[in-house]
């Protein structure tokens, strides 16, 4: 008999397909005809459909095709519009923001604008589509630990598009809409800002991003490991602590003395996943808004042991009358 | 299993194993080389790939110079007509850097690239009035710029390497086709592929502002915390693009990392900074200095297919001499077998008008960003 225990599994559960709970009254029917997709359902649920869009859905996605279309569009102006080299040169284009001479006044359209435009846009649709995931967790009946998790990001986004260029006074702060673009932006703001991992929110965003990897691992690998004995039944295991259960919390007492509980890891995870953007997002915010240079606080601070100098002595020449 | 799904599960595996191919095709091949140079665990290493290394060295490889001609004999002035840079020389030392220069700069094309062969004393070609100048140039870098060429200096064949055309030179880039009144896609200078910024999406032009005019390159402040009024550092994030993506041209130009110049943790460092960085500095200057009093004022000798697509006279980067190496050949010292061009000639002395020429825009730039 087939089991269903491994890493990569053959088998699997389908039930009758079905719409789910009923909906509450005033909200939208839901659409599509659910049907089954093997292929899906050895990563997931095989059950496609049906969709819960709603108001909030539908207006989240018209604000954020709108933003999607100006973005391509100005991408494709921007190599002279030639699908061809739209497709080459793809990850190498942005909608970038507004030059630094506009501080935060509108831009004319070419030279910003429609980046200011993009970003009204995509922040209206990004708040739609949290107010969504708010709203259908309460009509579940559900608690909204998702609409917050997903708030962290949020925020660090805010943070890195509009709370940081205010009080920076200039839009030019902000990231630019790209693929490699927004990764150079990341890396010209640490560089100055003399070197972001100098900067201790930084650090421990960090922590919370690598710790939410180690959680993730510890979890989904202990409850792997257990699902000989129905451990992935949470409900059940909860309700009536079973053998996987037992067996999955002693594992982790016998080896580190210590185990979270079935609710707990949840916690542990829900808060190191959270914490990450939040406290990246304090970091970003302090940067050049408060601390103008990582290094040189840190130094100033204790944070980092200054090194033995190996290098003969360099003079800045600019002090010794360069020009 | 469906049907559906084992008919298509062979072909899915095949695009799988295609797209690993694919993202492997990208990696430079093994063995990558580490070698440390600065405290341990400070990152402070040279990263090379040996094989790499040996094509580069096929390519910055100075060729034998021709044996030395005697001093003593007539001049070279008092011998030919319109002789104006090496006019002290023998005839034998002349007629030897004459071959010399052709080895260099022209060997395909021999004396008639520069010269009318009726009368090589004529003007006419523009090529000769540049080559002039050129020398002049050569003797003015061995000359004035000892603090970046030191003892080793530079030839003609430095930058050159048997072409006419130094294969590194650059031109203002061009605007694209429909920039002008287009309501959509500013480039914004950046974000598009770019051999200047290495392939990466950074500025595609960071030497306007860097190696011809004299915007500020530092972007670091000297406090920790942010100061208001004189002491603020308003340096932009669009400005550290800029200077990254120069900084990104130097380490491809020299075939180094940052940490052959920087002590990364703090890049503004120069107590912690390996010495490299001094010889850098000074290079920048040089390059701009080269532009602004040579390259630029030749801009109406050259012919129009000579300049850049907006016009402007090529010019010159780290690239022009380095070409790969982080010492140009390797530090071969080519030119101690060339002393007419280790200085400047007394008849033709070279105009010290750039640093001084591009030090106000320097002022004036503080406040904004290079656009």
């Amino acid at each position: 008999m087939a089991e269903y225990q491994n890493l990569f599994t053959a088998v699997q559960a389908t039930g009758p397909l079905g719409d789910g709970v009923p909906l509450p009254r005033g909200d939208w029917r839901r659409s599509g005809k659910p049907f089954l997709w093997h292929l899906i359902g050895r990563i997931g649920n095989a059950q496609i459909g049906p969709v819960y869009l709603g108001g909030l859905g539908v207006a989240s996605l018209v604000f954020g095709t709108l933003a999607f279309n100006i973005i391509g569009f100005n991408m494709l102006a921007s190599v002279d519009w030639s699908p061809l080299r739209l497709i080459q040169q793809l990850f190498w284009l942005a909608l970038e923001p507004p030059a630094p001479q506009y501080g935060l006044s509108i831009p004319p359209l070419a030279q910003g604008g429609w980046w200011l435009i993009v970003g009204f846009l995509l922040t209206i649709s990004i708040m739609l589509w949290w107010a969504r995931t708010y709203r259908r967790a309460r009509q579940l009946g559900m608690g909204t630990h998702v609409a917050w998790a997903f708030a962290a990001a949020i925020w660090l986004y805010l943070v890195c598009g509009f709370f940081r260029p205010i009080m920076m006074g200039s839009w030019s702060e902000a990231v630019p809409f790209g693929i490699f673009p927004h990764l150079d932006w990341v890396s010209a703001l640490s560089l100055r800002h003399g070197n972001l991992f100098y900067n201790p929110f930084h650090a421990l965003s960090i922590v919370f991003l690598y710790g939410s990897v180690l959680l993730f691992a510890m979890h989904g690998a202990t409850i792997l490991a257990v699902g000989r004995y129905g451990g992935e039944r949470e409900i059940e295991q909860i309700v009536d602590r079973g053998t996987a259960s037992e067996r999955a919390a002693l594992f982790w007492r016998w080896t580190m003395g210590f185990n979270a509980t079935m609710e707990s890891i949840h916690r542990w995870a829900w808060w190191f996943a959270v914490l990450s953007p939040l406290a990246g997002g304090i970091g970003i915010l302090l940067s050049g808004t408060v601390v103008d240079n990582w290094y040189l606080w840190s130094m100033k601070h204790g944070v980092v042991p200054a090194y033995p100098q190996v290098f003969p002595v360099s003079i800045d020449p600019a002090l010794m009358g360069g020009k | 299993m469906s049907n559906f799904s084992q008919r298509i599960a062979t072909p899915l595996r095949w695009v799988g194993a295609l797209l690993v191919a694919t993202l492997l095709a990208g990696c430079e091949r093994p063995p990558v080389e580490t070698i440390q140079n600065g405290y341990r665990g400070t990152g402070m290493e040279h990263v090379f790939n040996q094989r790499v290394v040996n094509q580069d060295v096929a390519k910055n490889t100075a060729p034998a110079s021709l044996p030395a001609a005697p001093s003593d004999g007539p001049k070279a002035k008092d011998v030919y007509q319109n002789v104006k840079v090496l006019g002290d020389l023998s005839v034998g030392e002349f007629t030897r850097h004459m071959a010399s220069i052709t080895a260099w700069v022209a060997p395909d094309q021999g004396c008639a690239y520069c010269h009318n062969l009726g009368n090589l004393a004529d003007d006419s070609k523009y090529t000769k009035v540049v080559a002039r100048r050129m020398i002049e140039m050569t003797q003015h870098v061995n000359a004035d710029w000892k603090k970046h060429v030191g003892d080793t200096g530079v030839t003609c064949y430095t930058c050159h390497r048997g072409k006419p055309v130094p294969a590194e030179i650059w031109f203002a880039p061009p605007d694209r086709k429909y920039a002008a009144n287009s309501v959509m896609g500013d480039l914004a200078g950046q974000n598009i592929a770019n051999k200047a910024a290495v392939l990466s999406s950074l500025p595609y032009d960071p030497f306007t502002p860097y190696l011809k005019d004299a915007q500020p390159i530092r972007v670091n402040g000297t406090e920790a915390l942010k100061m208001t009024g004189a002491a603020a550092n308003r340096t932009s994030t669009k400005q550290a693009e800029f200077t990254y993506s120069l900084m990104m041209h130097m380490s491809d130009s020299l075939g180094v990392n940052c940490t052959f110049c920087h002590n990364t943790r703090n890049f503004a460092s120069w107590t912690e900074a390996p010495p490299q960085r001094v010889t850098a500095w000074h290079g920048i200057r040089m390059a701009r200095d080269l532009n602004n009093a040579y390259m630029e004022p030749l801009t109406g000798v050259f012919p129009e297919n000579r300049l850049g697509p907006k016009g402007d006279v090529a010019k010159v980067n780290c690239a022009t001499c380095h070409q790969g190496a982080w010492k140009p050949l390797y530090g071969a010292a080519m030119a101690k077998g060339h002393p007419e061009l280790l200085k400047v000639a007394a008849a033709a002395a070279p105009a010290e008008t750039a640093a001084t020429g591009t030090a106000p825009s320097a002022a004036a730039a503080a406040a904004s960003a290079p656009k």
